[in-house]
C-alpha cells in the first residue's frame, strides 16, 4: 500500500520501510519546541526525573513569546527558568526579547525547520510548518520534557485527507479565507487526528504566507497535522531561509486517504468566523452590520510581512474609525524591519492604527489588547472560544487581514471591496 | 484502576480556554489552576466539583491549545476521570502523559446525566452507571500507552528506562 507525505515522513523518522495508519511508532524528531507557557512545565518534568543533559543542543528551541515582553512578575519568573535551563544546557536557540518573534513564523524565518522534517512543539499550533513539507504538531509539555531527554516522540500513524485545491483566488482572497472556509466545511473535528494533505494545481497562486497561514489553523479542524506539496514556490523559501538538508516526499499514487475533497478556491469569498468557534464561518457579504470594538492584525496566524502589505494596502490613505482600536503586532524582528523599510509604518501610524513589539500577546487573551464584557474583535489570530481574547462576554470574529483592515476602518465588518468602489 | 464518582457534564468542543483561561497561565501550580478551572463556561464548577467527580462531555473534549496546564487543573479540582465522545489528540496525550484517566464512551455520555453516579474500571473495560442500572463496555488502551499509565506518567516511564 502507498504512503501519504506524512506516513513516509513518519517511517524515514523511525527508521521504518513503511508504516500504516494505526501504527505506534517512535521516531527520532528534528526539532523540539517551548514557549514560555509550555516550557516551564517541560524543564520542571525534565529536573523532576534527575535528567542533566538534553539530546541536541541544536535541536531544542526556546521561543518566549506569549506573555512578552513579561507582562508580570510571575511571567518574568517564567521567562527566568527557561534562560536559566538554556544556559545550564547549552541550548542553542534560545531567543531573547530583541531577537524573539512569535515562534511560529520565527522558526521558518530562521531556517530551522525545513522540508522533511519531524517536528513537536509544545504548542498546538506547530503543525503551521507542514508548508514547508514537513511533519509537525503540536504536543504537551511532558512530551516536549521526554523529547529533551530521548530526542524521540511517541505517534499514532494518522489517516489522512487529501484536499485538492484548484482554481485561482480571487483579489481579497487569501490563506486565512481558504482555511477557514475548510474549517466551515468540515467542522472544528472534521480532521480529529487526521493529516490533512494539501495539493493541487491552486497551489501555484498560494504564497509561502498563505500556506503557513493554512497549515497553521489545521489544529483548528481537529488535525494532527497540516503538510503542503512541495513546489518550486517551497524550494525557493527554504533557499532564501535555511542552510539545513532537507528531503522532499511525494506521496504515493496509491496512497489512501480517508477522504478527498477538492475546493475550487476562485469560488471562496472573504471568509468570517463568528464567536465562538472557527466553524461558525459565513462570508462577509453574508453578515448584517456588525459593529466593532477593536481590530488585532498579526498572531502566527497573520503576521507575516505579505499580511502587513495587505493590511497596508486597504489602510493606505484611510483613517480607523473613531469607535475601533487597530493594533498591528508584526510577528518577528524582521518583519517589523521590513515594515520599516517598505514605508508600512508610515501608512499604520497615518491611519491611527498601535503598532507592537512582536508577541502572542492578545491572542490568548494575555496582554496588549484585552476585551472588555460585551466588546467585540475582528482579528487575524486563529480561535474565537468564550473568553479567548478577554472578558468571557466578550466576541472575536476572525478574518482574513484584509477583511480586518477594512473592518478598522468602517467600524463593522467589511469587506476589503466595498472600500474600493 | 477504579474510579467511581458522581458526574459533572457538559456538552461538545469543551475547549481548552474554557477549561483554564490563558489569563491564568502564568503559574503552573495544580492547586492556583485548579482555582480557576472552568471559570469561563461554569463560575459553580469549582464550588460543587467534590474529590473524586467524574467529568462527562461531547464530542471533541480539550480542543484548542496545547497546554497541559488544563488536564492539570481539572485533575486538581479533584475530578477522578474524564469520559467524553471524543478527544482533542493534544488534550488525549496530555492527559495520559500527566496520569489522569480519560475513556471515550458516546453511548455511556448520551445516557448519564448531572449527578449520576459512575463506577470506571479501567482494568475489565467498563463503565457502570448506578443511577440508570446500566453497563458500557470500554476499549482498553494499547499496551503501550497502559505501560505509560502503570509507570504513573510518561516522564517515570522514560526514567525507568534509563
Amino acid at each position: 500500500m502507498g504512503m501519504t507525505m506524512t506516513q513516509k515522513i513518519l517511517a524515514r523518522a523511525s527508521g521504518l520501510e513503511s508504516v500504516s495508519p494505526g501504527m505506534l511508532i517512535s521516531a527520532k524528531v528534528d526539532m523540539v519546541l517551548g514557549n514560555d507557557i509550555t516550557a516551564p512545565v517541560a524543564i520542571k518534568e525534565f529536573e523532576k526525573i534527575g535528567a542533566e543533559k538534553v539530546f541536541d543542543t541544536e535541536k531544542i528551541a526556546l521561543v518566549p513569546d506569549h506573555f512578552t515582553p513579561n507582562k508580570d512578575i510571575k511571567s518574568a519568573e517564567q521567562v527566568k527558568l527557561m534562560r536559566d535551563f538554556a544556559r545550564k544546557t547549552g541550548i542553542k536557540h534560545f531567543f531573547e526579547i530583541g531577537q524573539m518573534g512569535v515562534e511560529h513564523a520565527l522558526l521558518p524565518e530562521l531556517g530551522l525547520v525545513t522540508a522533511g522534517d519531524l517536528v513537536i512543539g509544545a504548542d498546538s499550533h506547530t503543525c503551521t510548518y507542514g508548508a514547508l513539507g514537513a511533519f509537525s504538531t503540536g504536543v504537551g509539555s511532558t512530551d516536549m520534557a521526554a523529547a529533551m531527554v530521548t530526542g524521540e516522540v511517541w505517534l499514532k500513524v494518522p489517516e489522512a485527507i487529501k484536499f485538492n485545491l484548484i482554481g485561482k483566488p480571487s483579489e481579497w482572497v487569501s490563506g486565512k479565507d481558504i482555511i477557514l472556509h475548510i474549517i466551515g466545511l468540515i467542522g472544528v473535528d472534521g480532521a480529529l487526528y487526521k493529516s490533512m494533505e494539501f495539493t493541487g494545481e491552486g497551489l501555484e497562486f498560494l504564497s509561502m504566507d498563505d500556506r503557513f497561514t493554512i497549515a497553521n489553523m489545521a489544529i483548528e479542524a481537529g488535525a494532527k497535522n497540516g503538510i503542503f506539496e512541495v513546489d518550486d514556490e517551497t524550494l525557493k523559501y527554504i533557499s532564501e531561509h535555511s542552510s539545513k538538508p532537507y528531503e522532499v516526499f511525494k506521496a504515493d499514487s496509491d496512497a489512501e486517504y480517508v477522504r478527498e475533497i477538492t475546493i475550487d478556491i476562485s469560488r471562496i469569498k472573504p471568509t468570517v468566523a463568528l464567536p465562538h468557534l472557527p466553524e461558525n464561518t459565513k462570508t462577509v457579504d453574508e453578515l448584517d452590520d456588525i459593529a466593532i470594538d477593536q481590530v488585532v492584525i498579526g498572531s502566527c496566524t497573520n503576521g507575516r510581512i505579505e499580511d502587513m502589505r495587505i493590511a497596508a494596502k486597504v489602510l493606505a490613505g484611510r483613517k480607523v474609525h473613531n469607535n475601533v482600536r487597530c493594533i498591528i503586532i508584526p510577528a518577528t524582528q524582521n518583519v517589523w524591519k521590513q515594515c520599516l523599510k517598505e514605508g508600512l509604518f508610515d501608512i499604520f501610524i497615518d491611519a491611527g492604527c498601535a503598532i507592537s513589539t512582536p508577541t502572542c500577546g492578545p491572542c490568548l487573551g494575555g496582554h496588549m489588547g484585552i476585551l472588555a464584557e460585551g466588546e467585540r474583535a475582528v482579528a487575524t489570530t486563529n480561535r474565537n472560544f468564550v473568553g479567548r481574547m478577554g472578558h468571557a462576554k466578550s466576541e472575536v470574529y476572525l478574518a482574513s487581514p484584509a477583511v480586518a483592515a477594512a473592518s478598522a476602518v468602517t467600524g463593522k465588518i467589511s469587506s476589503p471591496e466595498s472600500l474600493m468602489d | 484502576m477504579i474510579y467511581t464518582g458522581n458526574v459533572i457534564k457538559y456538552g461538545d468542543n469543551i475547549d481548552t480556554d474554557v477549561i483554564i483561561p490563558a489569563r491564568y497561565l502564568n503559574t503552573s501550580d495544580p492547586d492556583e489552576l485548579a482555582r480557576h478551572c472552568m471559570e469561563d463556561l461554569d463560575r459553580e464548577f469549582v464550588k460543587k466539583v467534590r474529590q473524586g467527580d467524574i467529568l462527562v462531555g461531547g464530542y471533541n473534549f480539550g480542543c484548542g491549545s496545547s497546554r497541559e496546564h488544563a488536564p492539570i487543573a481539572i485533575k486538581a479540582s479533584g475530578i477522578s476521570c474524564v469520559i467524553a465522545k471524543s478527544f482533542a489528540r493534544i488534550f488525549y496525550r496530555n492527559s495520559i502523559n500527566i496520569g489522569l484517566a480519560i475513556v471515550e464512551c458516546p453511548e455511556c455520555v448520551d445516557e448519564t446525566k448531572e449527578g449520576d453516579k459512575l463506577k470506571v474500571d479501567l482494568e475489565n473495560g467498563s463503565i457502570i452507571n448506578y443511577s440508570n442500572g446500566k453497563t458500557y463496555k470500554i476499549t482498553a488502551f494499547p499496551e503501550f500507552i497502559q505501560d505509560i499509565i502503570k509507570s504513573g506518567g510518561l516522564m517515570n516511564y522514560i526514567g525507568s528506562r534509563k
